[in-house]
């Protein structure tokens, strides 16, 4: 597929669409189309609609449409190198619909969850949706809503939540038995809604930033820039490059931080003690160096609008570079010993399988994603100017179990570390921050930023008088909350909590 | 066997000296702010312009609420004078809501919650922690306490899977409407005595969270609280410092 599909508007980071532009194609046109181009290796972004009166609906699809001939990834876990035959582009689809349109999701399954929640925020039926349940926004009497059930001798449901035993966000989980064996675990979520999206229309106010910096608390980076990156390509502003590597930095600092803390959560679940603190110690290390640049762990105050909020000046790129060593060497002593621990990985091996075509199917993004061979990282497929400098190369593994979430996690340290090391040795030149702009009016543009646990996808149209009329915040946990439950298909109950915490899915992202 | 024994030991010590001694933080954390009135110009309102949570009013003089505040020093940037300063005081724990809200004199921070609580839980308190609308910023940093760094253990905190096991309530979020219910009947679940501790800026006044109507403003709302613990995420040293406190136990 090289050439652009008919009714499908080239779109690109940085840039901006006049609403204008988008001419809505026709439905089947608009159906036919999504399923073309996630059958040719793309995938939908996000898919979200914008009421309008007399029923007269729009509904836009994001999608990353592939330019490159689809290779399949066939070895245990090679790596894949920029451009060439991974080259995406990134399109918007539009069409318009009444108060009700035939479901995509029987065709499209990554479609599930965007369309309950187009039904349930506007209203409009995608009529045939095999599960339109709430996502988000129930109302108290609706809980529990009509959930899966087992029926039958010998079979029973086992049901955890909002409240779980750790120190953890509230979830209702449910589980259909038969003994300790799952036949279905259904995740029922929207405790955490804050209503971040309804507060949007009118933004940017003074509290929309940290807004941002709260939609999850673990990815503060990751949706502030991106978050950054939508506002500045409607403003037509480009940060300089210093600005762009410090907030690489930022970003893969909250990388490194989840990835070790989670390997340490992942280990103590299992009971291999020595891994689990020492991890718990590195992360909080490297939190305490997102914290030297900005004085906050969880890096509140790097990405603003036009830039960042602070420098790494000389002689703090050398100091970082010489605790990332020390972090590096101790960090691989910790996790060495749970490589080669044969009763952990006895745990880790074959639990919590999501086989690459299920993957596919749902549209798993980010770390999950790749442990199940699905081929994707905005780090490279859309990547900004520190990412062109030091190309990422993302890894796949094939086998989607605990283990693989477990290596690939290992893996995307080590290139952490690797492209730290890298940005660190010598910031380009730039301003910090550049001046805030008019933002275009009546306009659509979007920010992809590749978070530890997967793509961050922010999208906002603007009104007449260049305020943001509507937003949309897609975390990859929204993506991925769904592989959480067919992973646990044929597990044990017990094998949940170790699940969980390899794929470690954002409610407060999810939720809004 | 050999493998971890080496590794343990390479290791060291990692467990922090503090509350022997004060802990060391970076140099741009940025603590309790400070307020000098009598420096602020008379008709300059620009902190109060800025400020993304309305932490500041400046009516009979001015005044500044730590339970609102996220720490993110735009006000200190914006003031054309040294009226308001950021410190590295990192010591913010409070046992009432309008000891938070500073307006030049010293903040007032917490003391032992009674003789009974200090009696009670001085030497073992277990604590639950429920997340109600929150982010996941303040549970990340709860849940650092419990590491080998900051390991609460040492002083016989710790937290607990049930709030049947439970000595008081840790809350953290704006309290989403979601989650009313669930905190409710988790605070009731508790048995007396007991003692509830809100976390960080949303848990105290809804923070950034405060104008939606799908959140609560913040834990009291619902629940008596005890303890306050301002900040965005609250700094581990923060919250050990104030729990120590509420005990009546020596901190610097
Ligand atoms: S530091 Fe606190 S008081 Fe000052 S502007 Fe930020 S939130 Fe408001």
């Amino acid at each position: 597929m090289k050439h652009t599909p008919t009714g499908l508007h080239p779109l690109s980071l940085g840039g901006s669409v006049p609403l204008a532009s988008l001419e809505p194609v026709a439905f089947s046109q608009f159906s036919s189309t999504l399923e073309d181009m996630v059958e040719a290796g793309g995938r939908l972004l996000s898919l979200f609609a914008r009421p309008g009166a007399d029923s007269e609906n729009l509904l836009y699809a994001l999608l990353a449409r592939r330019t490159g001939t689809d290779t399949e990834a066939s070895d245990h876990s090679r790596t894949t190198l920029n451009g060439g035959e991974h080259a995406f582009a990134l399109g918007i689809l539009c069409t318009q619909v009444t108060d009700g349109y035939p479901a995509l999701t029987p065709a499209l399954p990554a479609a599930h969850l965007f369309e309950r929640d187009i039904f349930e925020r506007h209203g409009i039926t995608p009529e045939g949706h095999p599960w339109l349940r709430p996502v988000r926004q129930w109302a108290e009497q609706e809980v529990p809503w009509p959930m899966h059930a087992l029926e039958g001798d010998e079979v029973h449901e086992v049901r955890v939540g909002p409240v779980h035993a750790g120190v953890i966000e509230p979830g209702h989980f449910r589980f259909q038995c038969h003994g300790e064996r799952v036949f279905r675990l259904e995740i029922a979520l929207g405790y955490q809604h804050r209503g971040l999206l309804a507060d949007m229309v009118g933004a940017p106010h003074k509290r929309t930033i940290h807004r941002m910096e709260t939609v999850a608390g673990d990815t503060c980076v990751g949706h502030s820039w991106a978050y950054a990156q939508t506002i500045e390509a409607l403003s037509d502003v480009t940060p300089s490059p210093r600005a762009e590597a410090i907030r690489a930095c930022g970003l893969e600092l909250e990388r490194l931080a989840n990835h070790i803390g989670d390997l340490g959560a992942m280990a103590g679940d299992v009971g291999f003690l020595p891994t689990a603190s020492y991890c718990g110690g590195l992360r909080g290390d490297v939190l305490n160096l997102s914290a030297a640049i900005c004085g906050s762990r969880l890096g509140h105050g790097v990405i603003r609008v036009g830039g960042v909020g602070f420098d790494i000046e000389d002689e703090l790129a050398s100091t970082m570079r010489e605790k990332l060593a020390a972090i590096r060497t101790a960090a691989a002593r910790a996790n060495t010993l749970l490589w080669a621990s044969p009763s952990a990985m006895g745990r880790f091996e074959g639990t919590g399988t999501v086989p690459t075509d299920v993957a596919r199917t749902f549209g798993l993004v980010g770390m999950a994603g790749r442990a199940s061979g699905v081929d994707v990282d905005a780090r490279r497929d859309f990547p900004t100017a520190a990412y062109r400098m030091h190309p990422v190369r993302p890894w796949l593994k094939q086998h989607g179990d605990v283990y693989a979430r477990g290596r690939m996690r290992w893996r995307e340290i080590e290139a952490s570390f690797d492209f730290l090391e890298q940005v660190l040795e010598r910031l380009p030149e730039g301003e910090l921050r550049i001046a805030e702009a008019e933002v275009a009016a009546d306009s659509l543009a979007v920010g992809i930023v590749e978070g530890w646990r997967g793509e961050v996808v922010h999208l906002a149209v603007t009104d007449a008088h260049g305020q943001l009329a509507s937003y949309e915040i897609v975390d990859p946990s929204f993506h991925n909350w769904i592989g959480m439950e067919m992973a646990l298909r044929g597990m044990e109950i017990s094998d949940f909590p170790l699940c969980n915490k390899s794929f470690n899915l954002s409610y407060a992202g999810h939720d809004l | 066997m050999w493998n971890i024994l080496r590794t343990r030991l390479l290791q060291g010590q990692r467990t922090t000296a503090f509350p022997a001694s004060a802990p060391e933080l970076p140099p741009r954390f940025r603590g309790r702010l400070a307020l000098d009135p009598s420096l602020c110009d008379e008709g300059c309102c620009g902190c109060v312009d800025v400020c993304p949570t309305n932490a500041i009013a400046k009516k009979n003089g001015l005044a500044l609420d730590l339970g609102r505040c996220l720490f993110c020093s735009e006000c200190v940037d914006r003031c054309p004078t040294d009226a308001l300063t950021s410190t590295p005081d990192y010591r913010l724990a409070t046992t009432s809501r309008e000891a938070l809200t500073l307006s030049g004199e010293p903040l007032e921070l917490a003391q032992s919650l009674s003789a009974d609580i200090a009696k009670r839980f001085g030497r073992s308190l277990g604590i639950r922690v429920v997340s109600a609308g929150g982010c996941a910023g303040c549970e990340a940093e709860v849940n650092a306490l419990s590491n080998i760094v900051f390991d609460i253990s040492r002083f016989g905190v710790h937290v607990v899977a049930s709030p049947r096991h439970a000595d008081a309530l840790i809350v953290t979020g704006p309290v989403s409407q979601h989650m009313l219910g669930a905190l409710e009947a988790t605070y009731r679940a508790i048995p007396a005595p007991k003692f509830v501790i809100a976390v960080g800026a949303c848990a105290i006044s809804g923070g950034p969270y405060a104008e939606s109507p799908q959140v609560e403003a913040g834990a009291a709302s619902t629940l008596p609280i005890d303890l306050f613990i301002p900040g965005c995420p609250p700094h581990p040293y923060t919250m050990i410092d104030g729990i120590l406190r509420a005990l009546g136990r020596p901190v610097p």
